[in-house]
């Protein structure tokens, strides 16, 4: 009991140097900033000037500019690295995009097969031209 | 805990090398801020309904019942200006950050005060998007897409207002009590909840409104 007695708790364990959660800088919080910016304008000027023809290739390139910047987001804004709490925040958020991936790609995966096997008279459900925004209530 | 010590003490030679025992760790392992990696567990299981949302959205985001397609609906412009309010409350939520660090409760209360501004512009501009898109006929009963649509945009735009909220109150407690330990804390929390939204948000222009007018 004694040696547990010597070895007195401070009032917060996050107040070991005086504040609470990690230490943020301008640095960091402008570099963030600025490839958000560049991260998030190129998928937009893509797609709203009509760059990329093939739909799969927009996709793929759509997707890839979200995954860096929610990496960006990640190292930048929340401050992640290894070394936080001892590894736990990037075990759990390593955990977290596993499962994540593995739902998501399991349910597309499933549900497509899904799809394609129990509505055969419809197989690509497209919709009609000329329905227009406006009139589109039956 | 004490008498299991007490036994282990007594199967040794004596008290007095209690504190030597190898297996006894004189610094206990604890999480250096508990609370933050407390609240990460809680963003991260946040992530797990975004993911599901996502999911379902994928599944039935074609699925138009003749209605309605993202391409005829959404309008890019708005999605960009949005996008461009919560990336910039994201920035002020910094600088209200580093005005903590500094110990600077006027600078807090004013970058805070900012970002629930652009808080508030994405919300009010998802709103009206709302509206229009009910007004057009086009609102979450029109087809299974539209309810996939308001689902998942409308759960992030609950997010956000809850953040609000919470910023709004965490605000009145600074402006009460300054930029005690306590506060320090919640403003961290807030600061990953904030963040985090601006995460999901990636998620949801990229896969739902760029991919959607593909």
């Amino acid at each position: 009991m004694s040696a547990h007695d010597t070895h007195a708790h401070p009032a917060g364990h996050g107040d070991h140097h005086g504040d609470v959660g990690p230490h943020s800088s301008l640095r960091d919080y402008t570099i963030g900033f600025v490839l958000s910016v560049i991260l998030t304008a190129i998928p937009f000027w893509l797609v709203m000037a009509k760059v990329i023809s093939d739909r799969n290739t927009a996709v793929v390139v759509l997707g890839t500019f979200a995954v860096v910047q929610i990496l960006v987001h990640m190292v930048y804004f929340l401050h992640m690295n290894g070394s936080i709490e001892g590894g736990w925040t990037l075990l759990s958020t390593i955990f977290t995009v596993v499962f994540v991936a593995i739902g998501i790609s399991g349910t597309l995966w499933v549900m497509f097969h899904m799809n394609a096997n129990m509505m055969p008279e419809h197989p690509t459900p497209t919709p009609p031209v000329h329905d227009a925004p406006g009139h589109s209530r039956p | 805990m004490s008498e299991l010590r007490y036994h282990a003490g007594a199967a040794g030679a004596a008290s007095a090398t209690l504190t030597a025992r190898p297996y006894h760790l004189d610094h206990e392992p604890h999480p250096e801020n508990g609370t933050a990696l407390g609240f990460w567990l809680y963003l991260m299981s946040d992530c797990l309904i975004f993911a599901a949302l996502f999911a379902t959205y994928g599944v039935l985001g074609r699925s138009y019942a003749a209605g309605p397609t993202g391409a005829q609906l959404f309008d890019l412009t708005l999605v960009a200006i949005n996008t461009a309010f919560l990336l910039l409350s994201s920035i002020t939520f910094g600088f209200a950050m580093l005005r903590k660090q500094a110990n600077d409760v006027r600078g807090t209360l004013l970058w805070l005060a900012v970002t629930g501004f652009f808080g508030l512009c994405f919300l009010g501009l998802e709103l009206y998007e709302f509206a229009h898109l009910i007004h057009q006929g086009a609102g979450p009963q029109r087809s299974a897409f539209l309810s996939a649509f308001f689902t998942l945009v409308g759960t992030h735009g609950l997010h956000v207002t809850f953040g609000s909220i919470w910023l709004v109150v965490l605000m009145v407690q600074i402006g009460k009590h300054g930029l005690i330990h306590e506060n320090k804390r919640r403003l961290m929390c807030l600061s990953m909840f904030w963040h985090f939204l601006d995460v999901v948000w990636i998620g949801v222009f990229t896969f739902v409104y760029l991919m959607g007018v593909l």
